[in-house]
């Protein structure tokens, strides 16, 4: 068993005093990701607010003008203009000026004062899909409100009221969902690159070629180049969390402890692909698109942005296979959801066994380079 | 107990032969020169000798072990120099020895006093503590060599060692093989270089994947197909040697003609003397400094095997 690990310690020594004399670049790869997680916290928020709104108030007097306070103070509508017939509020929609339309007719108040229907009509434009839901869910409970409570004058409370209570996240903070799995797709980033790379510079420069003269066997060439990396990777996992919890306020309501524990195999999984793919390609550029065809589905599939229970089928399933759909379970429920390792423990050792497996096959490849022994 | 034997070895990338059954034989403490054009299966049969390259066909020992089964156990002993240098540039010079003997996994102790000697041996005490990619091209080459010697290998494998270094250095780096080849080691060297090859023990040399030439540098020179009966050699020196080895080529008297560096070298049949070399050639307006007699080099050998070998390979495709 010894054996199959030979040379190992030679190749951890080296790679070590890489390291060591490579600061710039190490130092760069752990910025790097601190840096786009800084712009992205910041940047983004899915939280859909102050659309845009033009007004068509036909009617002008006391309750239409009321009516447009309510959906001004919703805070999802912005009122950015007042229009005076139906031609100028379309032209707006179309120029994109404005992405609601609201139009109150000129008997308003009347109906309202006559108890018969008064109608308003919303236009929305629907080429995005996500705001114009939110427009159409509020400006519906908006209508329904001001009905009940032109209704309901007579008897002061609502027969039934929903309490709905949004738990973990109950300022639905765009940061607090987004940033756990981000980590995901920082951290396989900057470690499948950084082994990849290693690895085929080696190859580039003919070093590896030398190393293969030796008795050096696979397996020690490989955890020897993998262990220094995952002390990198679970660097910047330090780095990613400190950020997140003290720059971006995300609350960690489970125990940071264990996700650094759970973080191992995953950095163990993403360590594996780099040594894979740097098996195969002859050049640090081909490394680098290689490594690019297998962060891209970890952003789309691994339910990192898009809910994986929305896919169909085949992507679900093919969601399974992505490494980082685990993590992302991983990191938003210690996180968020203050999960325990009774919860995540299938997730660790989905991600062992698979990091276990790559590296076996990437071995294999090496072998097949170091001929029979 | 030869160090390095080759029976029928062959090594075919599909339809390609790059090696073609090589048999060859070299002795402990030889120091093997081995020669050949760019692309003529030099590289691929050390590859193969080092348990780097499967073997296609036929066999090959070193030190007594098979290297198709045993290429883990060959490693140990062998040490190898490739062509390009293959050690770690932002190491220091004690750094890629200490990694190499820890490849080895030598122990402390003794690591300490093979890095000793070998420091001595090699002359890179002044330089333990500099960036290996910071040192000249002849050291660069000691160093790799010293990496490759750490495990105290019984045979070496060297890709052309002295390719782009000075002088100097290639002819210190030669002084050193020598004194190591005294102490037992084998030395298994590819050069281009002629004046390496005649201070070589044993010469081979491949053309187009074949063995064609081995054996000491004396006895290949006194080859028949080489120097053949009834002929001289001669070299010509002239200010035009295009249009002189054009006109040499088409006398009758002339068995072959090639141009070595700033002169021509010409096999003629013995009744030729040089004064009536220099005539016929003056009858046909050619400007000849000097014509003299030439005992033969390695090079010509090397040469007119390989004119003869292209022949017969021309002539089998005809």
């Amino acid at each position: 068993m010894r054996k199959a690990f030979r040379g190992l310690n030679a190749i951890l020594y080296k790679e070590v005093l890489h390291i060591q004399r490579d600061r710039t670049a190490m130092v760069l790869a752990l910025i790097i990701p601190l840096f786009q997680l800084t712009v992205l916290g910041f940047g983004i928020d899915t939280n859909i607010r102050q659309v845009k709104t033009v007004v068509f108030n036909e009617d002008g007097r006391r309750p239409s003008r009321e009516l447009i306070d309510r959906l001004r103070n919703s805070d999802i509508f912005r009122i950015v203009a007042y229009v005076r017939s139906d031609q100028e509020l379309n032209e707006t929609i179309v120029a994109g000026r404005a992405r609601v339309g609201v139009k109150i007719p000129v008997d308003y108040s009347d109906q309202l004062l006559d108890r018969d229907t008064a109608q308003v009509l919303v236009l929305i434009d629907g080429s995005d899909s996500a705001v114009a839901g939110q427009a159409l869910n509020v400006a519906t409970a908006i209508g329904l409100d001001e009905s009940l409570r032109r209704l309901l004058q007579t008897r002061q409370a609502l027969p039934v009221e929903m309490r709905p209570r949004l738990l973990f996240n109950p300022a639905s903070r765009t940061p607090n969902f987004l940033l756990p799995g981000m980590t995901a797709v920082l951290l396989l980033f900057v470690t499948t690159l950084l082994t990849a790379v290693s690895i085929v510079r080696e190859k580039e420069k003919g070093t590896l070629e030398q190393v293969f003269v030796t008795p050096v066997r696979p397996l020690g060439l490989l955890v020897g180049k993998l262990i220094p990396y995952l002390g990198i990777g679970f660097l910047e996992l330090c780095a990613l969390l400190f950020f997140m919890r003290f720059v971006f306020r995300v609350p960690i309501h489970g125990n940071p402890v264990l996700l650094l524990w759970l973080a191992v195999p995953y950095l163990f999984v993403n360590l594996s692909i780099g040594l894979l793919v740097s098996a195969k390609a002859q050049s640090q550029s081909e490394a680098m698109q290689m490594s690019m065809m297998i962060i891209l589905p970890t952003i789309f599939f691994s339910g990192y942005i898009f809910p994986r229970e929305t896919m169909p089928l085949p992507f679900y399933l093919v969601s399974f296979l992505v490494p980082g759909t685990y993590f992302v379970n991983i990191a938003r429920g210690v996180i968020l959801r203050g999960a325990g390792v009774v919860h995540l423990w299938v997730d660790a050792l989905v991600l062992l066994g698979m990091g276990m497996g790559l590296l076996l096959l990437a071995a294999k490849r090496f072998q097949k380079k170091v001929i029979a022994t | 107990m030869a160090a390095i034997v080759a029976e029928n070895l062959t090594r075919r990338f599909g339809d390609f032969v790059a090696v073609d059954r090589v048999n060859l034989r070299v002795e402990p403490g030889e120091v093997f020169g081995f020669l050949g054009p760019n692309g003529s299966g030099k590289t691929t049969l050390i590859k193969m000798l080092t348990g780097l390259l499967p073997v296609s066909d036929g066999a090959a020992w070193v030190d007594g072990l098979d290297v198709r089964t045993h290429a883990e156990q060959v490693r140990e002993r062998i040490g190898y120099m490739s062509q390009q240098f293959s050690l770690y540039e932002d190491l220091t010079v004690s750094e890629n020895l200490r990694f190499y003997g820890r490849i080895y996994g030598l122990e402390r102790e003794w690591l300490r006093e093979r890095l000793d000697a070998l420091v001595t041996i090699h002359g890179l005490a002044p330089y333990l503590n500099r960036q290996a990619g910071k040192l000249s091209g002849g050291w660069k080459q000691r160093l790799a060599l010293a990496c490759a010697m750490l495990h105290e290998p019984k045979i070496m494998f060297l890709d052309e060692p002295t390719s782009g270094i000075d002088p100097v250095a290639r002819r210190q780096l030669w002084d050193l093989l020598y004194d190591l080849s005294g102490r037992g080691i084998t030395f298994f060297v590819t050069t281009h270089n002629m004046d390496e090859a005649e201070r070589c023990h044993h010469v081979g040399y491949i053309f187009s994947a074949r063995l064609i030439a081995d054996g000491t540098p004396e006895a290949l020179k006194t080859l028949p197909q080489v120097n053949l009966p009834g002929t001289r050699r001669l070299e010509i020196t002239t200010p035009d040697i295009t249009r002189t080895l054009r006109i040499a080529r088409e006398l009758p008297a002339v068995c072959s003609a090639n141009i070595f560096g700033d002169s021509i070298h010409a096999l003629v049949e013995e009744r030729l003397d040089p004064k009536e070399l220099e005539a016929e050639l003056a009858e046909r307006g050619v400007v000849i400094r000097e014509i003299r007699p030439r005992t033969t080099g390695l090079e010509d050998v090397f040469v007119e095997l390989t004119s003869q070998h292209q022949a017969q390979l021309d002539g089998a495709h005809a």
